[in-house]
């Protein structure tokens, strides 16, 4: 089988705040047998321009992503909303310019959530990892319903010896991060979280894992502020069992 | 006033216009129009015969409708007496004047008052006849005409409708169907009528009665021409 | 009534959040009709492909708009009734009051209307000495208390039963009723006579059919058809994009309809009407007036919001709408609520006024997701953002933001110093506590979470050094 080259688009959230993901992310692409790039020069896929309304910044942080992207096979971010930025957004950018709208769907077409390209594309159907936890899964909204992931992230993590998965009552509910409207409706933003967070409690889980950091920052962050000792993590943590960093918002040298 | 109209058809011409101006679009309602297939039938809806008959009386009762099967249409006025003595309603009714509904066997119960005619504010319990039954979803299709009033099965608490068997379709579809074979254009009123009146917008509380009619029941029966009045005519 | 707007939408949302009532109402639609769907469609093996018919339906029918408005014109004057147009609200007004001074009207039903809401038709009548009475329950009960609906299918969910017991005996002046039945019998009762007295009813429209000039209304009540059986004159309004070209067609959005709304197989009635009573009817009224609405229609058939006209008014997009769900009706200021009333209010308001009301939105995409004639709702959503950041409507904080944080992103060595020194900064000042709880121009955030914090240093940098 030929080598597939795969670009991995760290994205921002990840660069900034949990590296971690990012090589737990790397590790499971090549365990998988993918050759893996990240191209240098990656800033931000131009998401929270684009929900703001400044398309002409989001244009101009497109064109230069897809100029790093297009030598690749695939294109994988740990974050479903990234993803579906490029997969979905990014073509639509450039309507008015047939040369770049080609490169854009060339990119599109060739982009993958982390999970749903272990699954999907390289076929992957277990991982070989310890974690004892038992676990909860909130469903990001883009890429579950911009990408369709649902099942792969639940397939890879039921071959994680020693998880248990319970899920939430309503897995599929916003957490109510939605980029800079959590900072722009922080009182209806709130209220979203508080559901999540009693959700999560309510499954007597001690681990919450989601696909992508915008939510993770977010439950986590509210569940430290209302005191749950529920540790919350990226997936790729725990599927790449590489559990070495603290939780999100959980103090240094706390385990799990 | 055909200023706001011009205004209006105007501002949507210039629009659309980019869409094929000319004949092309005018050619397409005209087709659209006269075409009267059905868009898509769900499954559930394309059952025959008993099958139908029990996919109807299912759904009408998920919705609080009370079907009754006769075996002949001459029992009506029996099972009319029956129901109203279950529900301690009065022997009194005011049914449309149908002639059809002549058949329902008033004659075997002398103590069932019957007035033919619409109803009135003061009349408790109404009666009329379905166009068609939809096995679908247990829906009543009702046709207003001179000899069927509209107001029978709204103003009474109490609403009984007769169901011939033929009349039972799968869909709404197929009832349209067979109401364009008899009149080119619609009459004033059709009303599909699925299960008594009922609101919820009192604290999400179900409650029947909201202004309609309080109970629905329908009997399912036999044409009266299969099984008339006068067994012993032409046959 | 009305008075409210878009503008005051942030108030009305934090007075929301705080209000235990409204919860309580709002916790009882999402545990109700979200479920009550999903079960409905469940028994529907085909619903998701209705879905595309009822999409395909709707954009044959705006594309032909104005070929079928004229078909139903011709259609209603047909069978024995009038159309009137009318291009704004105030022209709709003025062409329902006219039709009612000719009728003599003192008193008319309603039937509920949302563009009744949207014209607001009530005011004006009063204001010219005719008393307007709505007959749909949840809007009799708004009417009583003097609000707009709060919800397109439920115009009351925001209110408890205890209100409205207290609403009833004042208005009613009747010993209070307790339960919802009693309650539902008494408003019954004094509807009942309303009914008989009025002179006009008005209904709106869910579909307005252009082979025959039909005009369906959809009820669980009872309440359209003695609103347009019992008086003599019939008034419809409608807006014009409720027109589908047969019956055929209708059936299929009916198919969606109810299951999307309540989650219910088919509303309890489901009305044709067509034309005034024939001659020898025993019922129904003498004169048939349908008064076709465009105000500001007409412009979004030309543009991106063209698909926004499919809406059938279901209400699901609110029901499954965790903003919605969190701040209710009112807190919109606007006619139309959730995120179709995010799309909708600025068309009616103009977007300086509603520029909130789209910015309200997690962009989770639930709307989009169980809407019966999948309107892109969130990319309508952004497609007004974009328009009020061309015209600076923005806080200039934002856009300052905005553009140092595009300085940064197009220039990945400078990004990469900058962040570099933030996951730096944040990491020191958490400490050993991996999150902060306080920080600088940041509020929104940590008013309600701690900003977890980052790890130390970047991916980017720790990569480069050789980290894996």
């Amino acid at each position: 089988m030929a080598e597939t080259r795969v670009a991995l688009f760290v994205t921002c959230l990840v660069d900034l705040f949990r590296p971690s993901v990012g090589f737990a992310a790397l590790e499971l692409l090549e365990r998988g047998g993918a050759t893996v790039s990240v191209p240098d020069g990656q800033t931000c896929c131009g998401q929270p321009a684009y929900n703001s309304g400044d398309r002409e910044t989001a244009v101009a942080l497109a064109r230069r992503m897809i100029a790093l992207f297009e030598p690749f096979d695939y294109v994988v971010a740990p974050s479903g909303s990234c993803a579906a930025m490029l997969r979905h957004h990014y073509p639509g950018l450039f309507a008015g310019d047939p040369a770049m709208a080609e490169r854009a769907e060339a990119v599109a077409a060739k982009t993958w959530e982390l999970t749903a390209f272990l699954v999907d594309v390289l076929g992957i159907a277990a991982v070989d990892s310890i974690v004892e936890a038992r676990a909860t899964y909130h469903d990001a909204c883009s890429g579950l319903r911009e990408l369709g992931v649902r099942r792969q992230p639940r397939e890879l993590l039921a071959t994680v010896a020693g998880l248990e998965l319970v899920e939430l009552a309503e897995p599929e509910s916003c957490c109510g991060f939605g980029g800079t409207f959590c900072v722009k409706y922080p009182g209806i933003s709130t209220k979203m979280v508080e559901d999540k967070a009693a959700d999560i409690e309510a499954t007597g889980a001690d681990l919450v894992l989601a696909g992508d950091l915008g939510c993770l920052l977010n439950i986590a962050g509210h569940l430290r502020r209302r005191g749950a000792r529920v540790a919350v993590r990226h997936v790729a943590e725990v599927l790449a069992g590489r559990l070495d960093a603290p939780p999100i918002a959980a103090p240094r040298g706390s385990g799990r | 006033m055909n200023e706001a109209k011009s205004t209006i058809m105007e501002r949507l011409r210039q629009a659309l216009a980019s869409e094929d101006a000319g004949e092309g679009r005018r050619r397409a309602v005209d087709a659209r129009l006269a075409r009267h297939e059905p868009v898509l039938v769900p499954a559930r809806a394309r059952v025959e015969g008993e099958a139908r008959i029990a996919l109807f009386t299912e759904m009408a009762e998920a919705v609080q409708t009370e079907v009754q099967r006769l075996d002949s249409f001459a029992e009506i006025a029996t099972a009319t007496a029956r129901y109203l003595r279950r529900h301690n309603l009065p022997q009194k009714l005011v049914a449309a004047p149908d002639p059809l509904l002549d058949a329902a066997g008033w004659e075997k119960q002398p103590l069932l008052r019957v007035r033919r005619g619409n109803a009135n504010p003061e009349d408790a319990v109404g009666m009329t006849l379905a166009f068609a039954g939809i096995a679908e979803t247990g829906t009543l299709m009702l046709v207003s005409a001179p000899e069927r009033p509209v107001m029978l099965a709204f103003l009474p608490e109490t609403c009984i409708v007769v169901l011939p068997l033929s009349r039972l379709d799968g869909c709404y579809e197929e009832s349209w169907a067979r109401l364009r074979q008899q009149a080119s254009q619609p009459p004033r009123a059709v009303n599909f009528v699925t299960g008594p009146s009922r609101t919820a917008d009192i604290a999400n509380t179900l409650t029947l009665g909201a202004h309609g009619p309080r109970r629905l029941f329908v009997l399912l029966v036999p044409d009266p021409e299969a099984q008339g009045p006068e067994p012993e005519g032409d046959a | 009534m009305s008075g409210a707007t878009p503008v005051g939408f942030r108030d009305r949302a934090r007075e929301a959040l705080a209000d235990p009532t409204l919860r309580e109402a709002l916790l009882s639609i999402r545990r109700g009709w979200p479920h009550a769907r999903a079960r409905a469609i469940a028994r529907l093996p085909e619903f998701d492909a209705l879905r595309d018919h009822g999409r395909a339906i709707k954009d044959h029918v705006l594309a032909h708009l104005d070929l079928y408005l004229e078909r139903f014109e011709r259609a209603v004057t047909a069978s024995g009734g009038s159309v009137h147009w009318a291009r704004d609200a105030a022209e709709a007004r003025r062409l329902v009051l006219e039709i009612c001074k000719r009728a003599g009207a003192r008193t008319v039903t309603k039937s509920k209307s949302m563009i009744a809401e949207e014209i607001d038709l009530n005011a004006w009548l009063e204001a010219h000495g005719i008393v307007p009475v709505e007959t749909d329950l949840g809007e009799y009960i708004i009417q009583l208390a003097g609000q707009r609906p709060s919800h397109l299918v439920g115009p009351a969910v925001h209110m408890t039963r205890e209100e409205i017991t207290e609403l009833f005996a004042r208005h009613h002046g009747t010993p209070p009723s307790e339960r919802a039945e009693e309650l539902v019998a008494e408003a019954r009762r004094v509807l009942r006579q309303r009914y008989l007295e009025a002179d006009v009813g008005i209904t709106g429209a869910n579909f307005l059919i252009a082979e025959s000039g039909s005009v369906i209304t959809v009820t669980n009540e009872g309440n359209a058809e003695l609103t347009h059986g019992l008086p003599r004159t019939q008034i419809v309004v409608a807006s014009i994009e409720k027109i589908v070209p047969t019956m055929e067609e209708a059936f299929t959005l009916l198919r969606l309809l109810a299951r999307s709304a309540t989650g219910q197989e088919f509303s309890t009635y489901t009305t044709v009407v067509t034309g005034p009573r024939r001659a020898e009817d025993l019922d129904g009224p003498e004169a048939f007036h349908v008064v076709l609405l465009d105000n500001g229609r007409s412009g979004m058939i030309g543009g991106t919001l063209r698909s926004m006209l499919r809406c059938i008014r279901c209400g699901a997009c609110l029901n499954h709408c965790p903003v919605y769900l969190a701040v209710g009706g009112h807190a919109y200021g606007s006619v139309y609520v959730g995120p179709m009333g995010a799309v909708l209010s600025p068309v009616l308001y103009g977007i300086e006024t509603a520029r909130a009301l789209p910015e309200a939105s997690s962009f989770c995409g639930r709307c989009e997701e169980v809407c019966p004639v999948r309107i892109p709702l969130p990319a309508l959503l952004r497609y007004w953002r974009e328009e009020a950041w061309r015209r600076q409507l923005a806080p200039p904080a934002a856009r300052w933001g905005m553009r140092l944080w595009r300085h940064l992103a197009l220039r990945p060595g400078l990004y990469r110093i900058a962040s570099g020194v933030v996951a730096r900064v944040l990491g020191l000042l958490a400490g050993r506590r991996g999150a902060l709880r306080r920080l600088p121009l940041a509020g929104g955030w940590t008013g309600s979470r701690d900003l977890p914090a980052p790890e130390g240093a970047t991916f980017t940098s720790l990569y480069r050094k050789g980290v894996r």
